[in-house]
């Protein structure tokens, strides 16, 4: 217990680059992602394979092996960009196909009525897709891209292992120092992943049971 | 692919639109690839002797030798957590308001976690109890109790799905409640969630790979030994064997589930 006190800041120091390293990379990831859900729906058959491509390519790939692609295959091409911008493309470059999913399936669950009438009156694809479907599509798909960002938030503690600064390396350095509060270090580095998780699990569920209920 | 409603069958305007577009892209991808084999020839990492690394036998050897281990623990992972799933599902099933609750605690915190740390809690929590778990156990129960949770989501998901009428015919005949869980729904329900199955199996195939953050000498691990044996140099070509590796194994997983779903 006083060792957790004493190495506060630095827990909290990592706390602060593992929601760096979130905030960031679900930016990115679901960026990336919603232009792959609009590959994968869009008329052109060339898009669509890519789409599915790549989704197809890192759904079936550890999340570790694109981190050592990152960290060790990048800079062996001229790409160096620092630990922590390796592990935030890693995060993005897996997650976009998860993200692309999500969206996906929302997309998806639109009725198809909504697609007939907006080129009914003219839009086309990339417009309706913009001003019709995805802003419907959005409300549905809220569970499902939660559940990604938290399966991303948990993959940021791979990181660690990359001696990215974030919570789990400063634990496990804290650790290093004083050996017998393992428990309690963990514990408290478990309850600051907890604050995230938890909470997006909760609003995921609530989301789901009332878009279940509209529908 | 149910897309077909989002546009019209196209005409020949359209079409002519879809190809140009796709021209378009073509190129801009085949930029995109140009761009990056030049960067890849510029850094000598296409150069034969690197990739030809690959076909060296004892490096063949040591992939196989972590391969084999991948497979070790996810076999082991798989059983223990669908064991553990079973437990949770049936103790979600009870009666007692306490035991319930319990299960939606440990399903709650289990499915917050990252995996990782709860590999250390094994690694490095079991030894403050003067108990050293050795590497293999030490991932395989993490893994175990991580999925354990999502095991349990599955099952419930199954039993939810089947009729009512099942579990009450079987509750008429005087079964009781495991009885119940174990004879009438779980068989019925194995069915139904078989593709859901399959694809948690797909996801601890690749959980395992964390075993290289302990020491355990899976395929991830083995491809990072190799590299810093034959040097840094030869991180793109030894990491595309293992991504291809695991890429295979996975394919011929969602593959099967595929069929599956496809007969059932």
């Amino acid at each position: 217990m006083n060792a957790l006190i004493h190495h506060f800041g630095a827990l909290m120091e990592g706390f602060g680059v593992t929601l760096a390293l979130i905030a960031v990379s679900t930016v990115l990831a679901f960026t990336g992602g919603t232009i792959l859900a609009c590959f994968r729906v869009s008329p052109i058959p060339l898009l669509q394979s890519i789409g599915a491509g790549y989704v197809d390519l890192f759904r079936n790939v550890p999340t570790a092996v694109v981190y050592f692609m990152t960290l060790f295959g990048f800079p062996q091409m001229g790409i160096r960009i620092g630990f922590f911008w390796a592990a935030v493309a890693a995060l993005a470059i897996y997650y976009s196909a998860f993200f692309c999913e999500a969206v996906r399936s929302g997309i998806n669950a639109i009725p198809a009525g909504q697609f007939e009438a907006s080129r009914a009156i003219g839009l086309t694809f990339g417009r309706s897709l913009r001003f019709i479907v995805l802003p419907q599509a959005f409300r549905g798909m809220v569970p499902p891209l939660l559940n990604v960002f938290i399966a991303l938030t948990k993959s940021t503690a791979i990181a660690s292992a990359f001696g990215v600064a974030e919570l789990l390396t400063r634990a496990e350095g804290v650790i290093g120092e004083e050996s017998q509060a393992v428990l309690w270090v963990l514990g408290a580095t478990s309850l600051l992943y907890l604050v995230i998780t938890i909470p997006a699990g909760i609003i995921a569920n609530t989301i789901e049971k009332r878009v279940a209920v509209l529908r | 692919m149910t897309t077909t409603q989002m546009y019209d069958v196209l005409g020949p305007h359209g079409e002519k639109k879809v190809r140009t577009s796709s021209r378009v892209f073509a190129a801009a991808i085949a930029a995109i690839a140009a761009l990056v084999l030049y960067q890849l020839a510029d850094h000598g990492q296409l150069s034969p002797h690197l990739w030809s690394a690959l076909l060296d036998r004892d490096l063949m050897r040591s992939v196989l030798k972590g391969l084999l281990a991948t497979i070790r623990c996810a076999l082991v992972s798989i059983a223990l957590s669908v064991v553990f799933g079973m437990v949770l599902t049936a103790l979600r099933m009870s009666d007692n308001v306490i035991l319930r609750s319990a299960v939606r605690v440990w399903v709650e915190i289990f499915r917050g976690l990252p995996l990782l740390l709860l590999i250390f809690f094994i690694f490095l929590g079991a030894p403050q109890f003067g108990v050293v778990v050795p590497t293999f156990w030490a991932l395989t129960l993490g893994i175990s109790l991580y999925n354990s949770a999502v095991m349990s989501e599955i099952f419930r998901a199954g039993i939810a799905a089947l009729p009512r009428g099942q579990a009450e015919a079987a509750a008429a005949i005087g079964m009781r409640k495991t009885q119940i869980l174990r004879i009438i729904l779980l068989p019925q329900a194995i069915r139904i969630m078989l593709p859901a199955l399959i694809s948690q199996v797909v996801t601890i195939v690749k959980e395992t790979s964390l075993g290289f953050v302990i020491g355990y000498t899976e395929l991830l691990r083995s491809g990072r030994v190799a590299v810093e044996y034959l040097g840094g140099q030869y991180a793109i070509p030894v990491y595309v064997l293992i991504a291809a590796i695991y890429l295979l194994m996975n394919i011929a997983l969602s593959k099967l589930a595929r069929r599956i779903d496809a007969s059932s």
